[in-house]
């Protein structure tokens, strides 16, 4: 287990002093203006050292995409937007960060915006963390009060910190959509290119990271990147937010390291799998958009980007989705398919029309009212979608449903033997001829 | 995506103008964004207004679209866009958002939606007989590690049971909303595991100054030089890279065993095999010949010696052709510098032997052979074609111009 004093987010659970003056006693904000004047090519070049790959679910290196941002301005302000539009099925780490460990975020946001030369950060929150961009708006005063942001301030860089909200749109997670909603449009999503690094907010340069990548920043920089790359294995390092969702005794959010097993994250933080490991049917590693993996073949892989590729499926968010033998399977990836019908755009034709196309026959196939060929048919259109939209939302909403027929087809098909054997039980009615 | 409609005209409002303090906060919101980009506050606005009104009316889109200078289609784009707004009117003391993704109907999310129905109405975003409540299923609410959850206005209530949340809308209809506590509804701290912290679980462990004692007692620690007992001692001889070991001595070829082959023996190899099957009577040794003539014809293997034809006929071979025949090409005395003939393609030394008796001796000689003399030459060498085949003319061309090189410039290859 990780140690305590190798964590990144040190009140996570709100337990302690949430406010400025406990945030600077466990180590936030301590040597900031040291660390700015080390320079932007020097952050930028620890971040790289440090191997940290962004948290949000895609997994790109966190530093190359700083050193995707302009060196010399060419008129245009930059801007860098902190992405806490959490919406994604089982993942609710940021919602920690900002509600209890505000000041990592705050931190962050003005490190990764000298690095980038950005002038100010739009932090948007998603809608319903009402509570959590309240908290989150506290620190930031706070730190405008101590003037460690804003204009003239001790940390010799200015730079402003606005916190921005959406209303409730899956989509707006989406980089590019959530640019849009962001200057007060739909959450529809841009095309790529021109990147967000060219072309982003207002039309200026603009780099999107996710909440956990912006809040272990400063920590990594003040602790050196050596450090934050002796934790996990190559390619996959650092300590990351893991989600024990489902049917786990204790659900929790912990910090641990990457590359922790499955069986140790349940086990220790978890409680164990309700009913024993015995009990264990399926997990969706890394919130609702990464395909379902059958649970003895998880049982003892390592969580990260490569350990859940090998699997076939996505470390994403590490959000774990644990099913234990209780559940309904098909039903549970079919309320998948009915969010990501629900939460489609409306742009681009593959999504819009097969997300709910998909969603039909997924309910269809939970009472077992199918024929077996349409299975097959089900798979196809999944890769149909997969790839031909504009963001990612088509393949996330393939993804499950790959995953369910690749690991679960007998179960499928078995729903359908039995509807189709019970089909021909229901017999006419006898009535006496009076 | 889901179809959302504004509400009938019959129960929209005429006006709408936010109160003093939303007019102060929306201000706030504007100023956040730069100039002429003020557009982006609609969303903030809009969701004041719905603050205010408890819904969003077509009034309230149309007077924040004319605070934000933009054209009100944009801004009904954006109510019906995002789902949070409500469009139409919902429970004046509380509209209950529960949660229904996979992470929260996994844990129960089903039993709160039938709660809902039966203490509320039976379809969602309808209200009670009272107008009072109403309730709706929607999509995942992000606080997965306490599902299943349920959302009052601002405040998120987790880990219910349905009793719990029977409770609790016992609770709002009756305008005591606020004496309930929001989040965890069981003994637990947040999104930390139920029954005890395993992480975090003392501060002091996380503080600046314990880290900054611990890295100082480390320090000191480390002034102490450090031993060189478990060191190599990089002056012995057998560290030393630039020393090499002696090779292994190699084995002499000469002590390989060499099995000579078993030399060719003809009695040997005439030998019938030993019968491997016991054979009663005498052994048969060779095929019959069939007794007598029976037929004309002849297995092939009979034919020993005779021409295969139609018939066993006798197929006349060619007869050679006369040296007096006006074909014959002309042959000169033999020159000083005699050619290579072998170097064409189909000559060797008997073949050679016969050109120089014809009185043929270089390569120019054959190149102006023409076809009659070919044929001729051909027939006489017994060759079936073979001078045209490999097209000795143009071989002999090449040699008679060049030598070897032109040979291998035009044909590619080293004449045999």
């Amino acid at each position: 287990m990780l140690a305590d004093k190798d964590r990144i987010f040190t009140n996570i659970y709100g337990r302690f002093d949430k406010s400025l003056q406990g945030a600077i006693a466990r180590g936030c904000w301590d040597g900031t203006k040291g660390i700015i004047d080390k320079g932007r090519d020097w952050i930028i070049n620890e971040m790289k050292a440090s191997g940290l790959r962004g948290r949000g679910g895609a997994g790109f290196p966190t530093g190359l995409k700083w050193s995707f941002m302009p060196k010399q301005s060419d008129g245009r302000p930059s801007y860098l937007v902190v992405n806490a539009d959490e919406s994604e099925p089982g993942t609710c780490k940021d919602r920690d960060i900002m509600r209890h460990d505000p000041h990592t975020l705050v931190e962050g946001c003005l490190l990764a915006g000298f690095a980038m030369g950005a002038v100010a950060a739009y932090i948007y929150v998603r809608g319903e963390f009402i509570r959590e961009r309240e908290a989150l708006q506290r620190a930031i005063d706070e730190a405008y009060d101590a003037r460690l942001i804003g204009k003239n301030n001790v940390n010799g860089y200015d730079f402003e910190i606005y916190v921005h909200h959406g209303a409730g749109a899956y989509i707006c997670g989406e980089e590019t959509a959530l640019l849009e909603s962001l200057e007060g449009k739909k959450g529809q999503p841009r095309l790529k290119p021109p990147f967000p690094a060219n072309v982003g907010l207002y039309g200026c340069p603009t780099t999107v990271n996710n909440v956990e990548s912006i809040a272990v920043a400063p920590t990594i920089l003040r602790r050196g990147a050596a450090w934050f790359s002796s934790i996990g294995r190559p390619n996959n390092v650092g300590t990351k937010l893991f989600m024990l969702v489902g049917h786990v005794n204790t659900p929790c959010v912990v910090e641990e390291a990457m590359g922790t097993t499955f069986r140790e994250l349940v086990e220790k933080h978890g409680g164990g799998v309700r009913g024993g490991w015995d009990n264990l049917l399926a997990v969706i590693p890394g919130g609702a958009s990464c395909p379902v993996v059958k649970g003895p073949d998880i049982l003892d892989a390592p969580m990260d980007f490569d350990g859940m590729r090998e699997l076939k499926s996505s470390f994403g968010t590490a959000a774990m989705i644990i099913m234990d033998k209780s559940t309904d399977i098909v039903k549970a990836i079919a309320r998948l398919s009915y969010f990501f019908k629900h939460e489609s755009c409306g742009q681009c034709t593959p999504c819009r029309e097969g997300t709910g196309w998909m969603w039909r026959v997924m309910e269809r196939l939970v009472r077992g009212e199918a024929q077996k060929r349409e299975i097959d048919m089900l798979l196809d259109v999944t890769k149909q979608i997969e790839g031909h939209t504009i963001c990612a939302l088509g393949d996330a909403a393939a993804w499950p449903i790959q995953g369910l027929i690749r690991n679960f087809r007998p179960e499928i098909e078995r729903r359908i033997d039995e509807f189709t054997r019970n089909a021909h039980n229901v017999q006419p009615v006898l009535a006496a001829a009076e | 995506m889901s179809v959302r409609r504004l509400a009938e005209a019959s129960v929209q409002p005429a006006s709408f103008a936010f109160n003093k303090a939303n007019t102060a906060a929306a201000k706030k919101w504007i100023a956040k964004y730069p100039k002429g980009r003020q557009q982006s506050a609609i969303i903030p606005l809009l969701m004041l207004a719905q603050e205010q009104e408890g819904w969003v009316t077509k009034a309230a889109i149309e007077s924040v679209c004319d605070m934000l200078d933009m054209p009100y289609i944009r801004g009904l784009e954006v109510a019906t866009f995002y789902t949070q707004y409500q469009l139409k009117p919902v429970g004046t003391r509380a509209h209950i958002q529960v949660c229904g993704t996979t992470p929260c109907m996994l844990r129960g999310a089903g039993e709160l939606m039938d709660v809902c129905r039966s203490k509320i109405h039976h379809e969602q975003f309808h209200t009670n007989a009272a107008g009072t409540l109403s309730w709706e299923e929607v999509e995942c609410l992000g606080a997965c590690v306490n599902a299943p959850m349920v959302m009052v206005f601002k405040d998120t209530y987790e880990d219910l049971t349905p009793e719990r949340l029977a409770e609790i809308i016992d609770a709002f209809e009756a305008g005591k909303g606020a004496s309930v506590k929001p989040g965890p509804q069981v003994d637990r701290f947040y999104s930390a595991p139920a029954g005890g912290f395993i992480a975090l679980k003392d501060e002091k462990a996380v503080l600046k100054a314990t880290r900054d004692k611990q890295a100082k007692a480390a320090a000191k620690a480390a002034e102490v030089p450090p031993s060189n007992a478990a060191k190599p001692s990089t002056d012995k001889a057998e560290t030393n890279p630039s020393l090499k070991a002696p090779a292994k001595p190699k084995p002499k070829p000469a002590a390989e065993a060499i099995s000579p082959a078993p030399a060719f023996d003809k009695k040997k190899a005439d030998q019938a095999e030993p019968a491997v099957e016991a054979v009663k009577g005498k052994q048969r040794t060779r095929p019959i010949p069939p007794q007598g003539a029976a037929s004309a014809y002849k297995a092939p293997e009979m034919l020993k010696g005779e021409p295969i034809g139609v018939a066993g006929k006798v197929v006349a071979k060619p007869a050679k052709p006369s040296l007096e025949d006006k074909n014959r090409p002309k042959g000169i005395e033999k020159p000083v510098a005699v050619d290579d003939l072998q170097l064409i393609s189909g000559v060797g030394p008997k073949n050679e032997k016969i050109l120089h008796d014809l009185g043929i001796f270089t390569f120019a000689q054959v190149a102006a052979w023409k076809k009659a003399e070919r044929e001729w030459v051909d027939a006489y060498l017994n060759f079936h074609g073979r001078i045209e085949r490999e097209d000795w003319t143009k071989q002999a061309k090449a040699l008679a111009k060049g030598g070897v090189a032109e040979y291998i410039r035009v044909f590619g290859k080293k004449p045999v």
